[in-house]
């Protein structure tokens, strides 16, 4: 017996060999997961922990790109009049298995219905799993108003009718909400009493099976070997939580974490200049604007609001705001989607032509407000400095400017109150790679009312008609020319001020090779591998 | 002694409806509504804002509220996080012993090295250790805890590489968790360099945490004992020729603990405070982060109740010390 401890550290020594052979890549993430549910939930944080190494929907985003491509759907046809989609599914697609679930079946219509219709039917056995619960996303992208009716074919046909045609569908199914989950697993846990762990312990078909989350630490996931489509490279996928942009750096070059997210503007320099690290970079999918009241005078006045904008040093905003890591914006999409018009000429900085105008529409000693939120976004890294960066250069002019802010719920409510006294700095980061996703929203005439997020509340029926008529439009070449069209107009009319598309960085190991940065700010890992 | 105790225990149920009343109305007073916050910059119409509202019930008059809240606290009930939709009590129970790991290392830490360094500051007053030790605390105690936290793991973890930047321990330890102290269920798991790995993620946070609570206790510790090293029974031990050791460690301390007990216990709630920015430094998964990440979202359910639970054991903490000074010192419970 005494040679038990001995045969003991043997085997210990054996497994600390077999760990050390598995690859675990280490992402240092910026924010706990809220759940794993993909659907009510609408944080980008909490999707790359739940939708995107878990899950797969019927169409996914090519790697890289805003375009869409087949996922658990093979292909599909849209008929005539573009209100009947119907999907042919992959067949052979397994789910995951855990100590609490074996999977009896492949994925199939069952999955894809059940996945919807949980969102959309009030009155669906698990559209209040969890009391409380709701499918934000889903209601916010129009989803119950759109779809009519979802049938199940046969096993692997499913048949979506819309109640009216809508060329981003496809793009909006590939979203994160609609992600598909399996009808067995939930049958199982309905069974069990235990519903909420489709929110704690997922099963997808993604190329990563959920281990384990210890809260607002650690989550871990291993590698799907039976993953339909190209396997990951890496075995152990680890995300470590670290909420503060500087000890991630430090994790990182520690050797502690092998990618993060979202470093310090200030820290790029560093980084670049370290050998041990390597920095991946992209124009982001966002805009960062200054909305005018278009209904206010003397800002109904579409020369008054381009002779502001001729008046606001970009460029210098550019380099004190963004520290030069943003594209100074010219149109309200950024130039990596699809449709940016690039024949737009920008309005010139030039505060003497600005005066001029001013003088020439009667505009002499105006005062105006210029909000600045609180809080640090992708698209804008400091409000307050831009502001006054505007104030001084609206001075030149003779404009004088009041910068006022408020916390950052009733900054948002209280610049979309009717009536809203100043100009209002905000942007926005597109959800799905559609430019309706920005101009409908932002721009539109149905988005300026209460509830909307159109803060110009600017309502150009010419422009809001090229839009809708681009929504109902499938041919692609079609619908660039509608939207092309729609941004001469908005350059034309000047609701807003863009300022910037800011550039996004990912900081990583030198080690690390294979890792594709998405336009949608996703990070996704089934394509890394780590050098040895 | 019982008297003592169930008297002390009486003052607490005003001072507990208290702080329901603080903990209730102080994420309402807070600008912004945590549905406006769920929506961001995509907006929420008037009637969906209306349903989530009604469905959270916050429709209802603040009063109301209030004693919904009182009534299903005293059922137990804490209620429900709006963002992960579990219950409060769950989360705090998964997350406080990371806190409490982190706030005992602190503790001891704090104490073992400042009422020592308070004795010898005391007794050797005027020194040159005097002098510099009392300064230190002086610094120690206007350190912006976030900064310092950031220094020391540029300085130990970026370039020496002594001590991990952050989390519990290394990700290359996997083992379930028994009683959520990674101390002990990192030796109970058996994997050899795990316990070292967890103490090592210890060190800089805990030290970051002592680092006010360590001053306090240092210069309170001075200024007990210089004040009971002036009083007349110290001059008679000492004018009849009672050896230095026996009348300082004897007559003294013992007298001179009492304020430093009551400081030590006052550092929990300093600790508490402390914990909310150290945790947020080194990723430590405890309820100071989580209470953050709560207030930012408005998430109401888990900033009531997750004061109330984080009051409650300050004030439990402050009865303890209480019924301490009794048994130092028996005039105290007899009064």
């Amino acid at each position: 017996m005494k040679h038990l401890p001995v045969l003991a550290s043997a085997l210990t020594m054996a497994l600390a060999a077999q760990v050390a052979e598995a690859k675990t890549f280490v992402y240092c993430s910026e924010a706990s997961p809220e759940g794993f549910d993909p659907s009510p939930y609408t944080a980008g944080g909490t999707f790359d922990a739940s939708a995107h190494p878990v899950y797969n929907r019927l169409t996914e985003f090519k790697k890289g790109t805003t375009e869409v491509e087949p996922g658990l759907a093979e292909s599909w046809e849209v008929s005539e009049d573009g209100l009947e989609y119907t999907f042919h599914l992959r067949k052979g697609v397994k789910w995951h298995s855990s100590d609490k679930f074996t999977p009896s079946r492949e994925f199939n219509a069952d999955d894809v219905i059940f996945s919807f219709e949980r969102q959309g039917k009030a009155d669906h056995p698990w559209h209040q799993y969890i009391a409380g619960i709701t499918y934000e996303y889903y209601t916010s992208m129009a989803m119950p108003e759109l779809i009519k009716s979802i049938e199940k074919v046969d096993d692997y046909t499913v048949k979506f009718t819309l109640n009216t045609p809508e060329a981003p569908f496809l793009a909006n199914i590939a979203m994160p909400f609609a992600s598909i989950v399996s009808k067995e697993y939930a049958d199982t846990l309905d069974a069990a009493g235990t519903k909420e762990d489709l929110n704690n312990a997922p099963i997808g078909t993604g190329p990563f099976k959920f281990v384990a989350y210890q809260k607002d630490a650690v989550i871990r996931y291993q590698k799907n070997p039976d993953y339909w489509g190209p396997a990951p490279l890496i075995d152990d996928l680890v995300f470590a939580i670290t909420p503060d942009a500087a000890v991630r750096l430090q994790k990182l070059k520690a050797g502690e974490c092998h990618l993060m997210p979202y470093p310090a503007p200030a820290d790029i320099e560093a980084i670049k200049a370290d050998s041990n690290l390597k920095l991946d970079e992209q124009a982001g999918l966002n805009v960062g604007y200054l909305a005018y009241n278009t209904t206010m005078a003397p800002f109904d006045n579409p020369k008054v609001r381009k002779a502001l904008n001729m008046a606001i040093n970009k460029q210098a905003i550019v380099d004190a705001v963004f520290q030069g890591a943003a594209e100074p914006a010219k149109n309200p999409i950024p130039p990596t989607m699809w449709s940016y018009n690039d024949a737009i000429q920008d309005d010139p900085y030039d505060p003497e032509a600005a005066k001029k105008m001013l003088e020439e529409e009667g505009v002499t000693d105006l005062s105006m407000k210029i909000w600045a939120m609180p809080v640090q976004r992708p698209y804008m890294p400091n409000a307050r400095r831009t502001a006054e960066l505007m104030q001084e250069d609206l001075s030149k002019i003779g404009v004088s400017v009041e910068i006022v802010s408020y916390e950052w719920g009733e900054y948002l409510s209280k610049s979309m109150e009717p009536g809203r006294d100043g100009a209002v700095i905000l942007g926005w980061t597109g959800d799905n790679g559609d430019p309706d996703n920005f101009l409908s929203v932002l721009l539109s005439c149905d988005s300026a009312g209460e509830g909307g997020a159109n803060r110009a509340f600017w309502c150009n029926e010419e422009f809001s008609k090229l839009l809708k008529d681009a929504k109902v439009t499938a041919d692609p070449a079609e619908r660039t020319a509608l939207y092309e069209q729609a941004q001469v107009i908005f350059k034309d009319q000047a609701p807003w001020f863009t300022i910037a598309h800011s550039t996004q960085y990912v900081p990583m190991s030198a080690k690390v090779s294979g890792f594709v940065m998405s336009p949608l700010g996703d990070f996704t890992f089934e394509t890394v591998d780590i050098a040895e | 002694m019982v008297r003592f105790i169930l008297s002390k225990l009486l003052y607490l149920v005003p001072t507990f409806l208290g702080i329901t009343i603080i903990a209730f109305s102080f994420v309402r007073i807070l600008p912004g509504d945590p549905v406006l916050l769920m929506a961001g910059e995509r907006g929420v119409t008037p009637e969906r804002h209306a349903e989530l509202t009604a469905q959270l019930g916050y429709d209802k008059h603040v009063v109301l509220q209030y004693f919904d809240f009182l009534g299903r606290l005293l059922q137990g009930d804490l209620g429900n996080s709006l963002v992960t939709k579990k219950p409060v009590l769950t989360e705090f129970l998964a997350l406080f012993p990371a806190t409490v790991e982190l706030g005992l290392c602190a503790i001891i830490i704090a104490t073992v090295i400042g009422v020592p360094v308070g004795v010898l500051a005391a007794i050797k007053r005027g020194s040159w250790f005097d002098q510099v030790s009392m300064t230190t605390a002086l610094v120690g105690f206007s350190m912006p805890i976030f900064w310092w936290g950031l220094l020391l793991i540029i300085f130990f973890s970026g370039i020496l590489g002594w001590t991990p930047v952050s989390g519990r321990i290394s990700l290359m330890y996997f083992f379930p968790d028994v009683t959520g102290f990674m101390l002990i269920d990192s030796l109970i798991s058996g994997q050899s360099g795990a316990f070292r790995s967890a103490i090592s993620h210890l060190i800089l946070p805990s030290v970051v945490l002592a680092t006010i609570p360590l001053a306090v206790i240092a210069r309170q510790t001075r200024s007990a004992m210089l004040e009971v090293m002036g009083e007349d029974y110290v001059r008679t031990a000492r004018a009849k020729g009672m050896p230095a050791s026996r009348v300082i460690g004897i007559h003294a301390l013992r007298n001179a603990m009492i304020p430093v007990i009551t400081t030590i216990g006052l550092q929990i709630g300093v600790l508490m405070a402390g914990a909310i920015l150290t945790e947020t430094i080194f990723s430590w998964p405890g309820i100071g982060k989580w209470m953050i990440d709560s207030i930012s979202r408005r998430d109401y359910p888990v900033v009531q109740s997750g004061l109330l639970l984080i009051a409650g054991l300050v004030m439990l903490v402050n009865l303890l010390v209480d019924l301490t000074y009794g048994l130092i010192n028996p005039r105290i419970r007899n009064k």
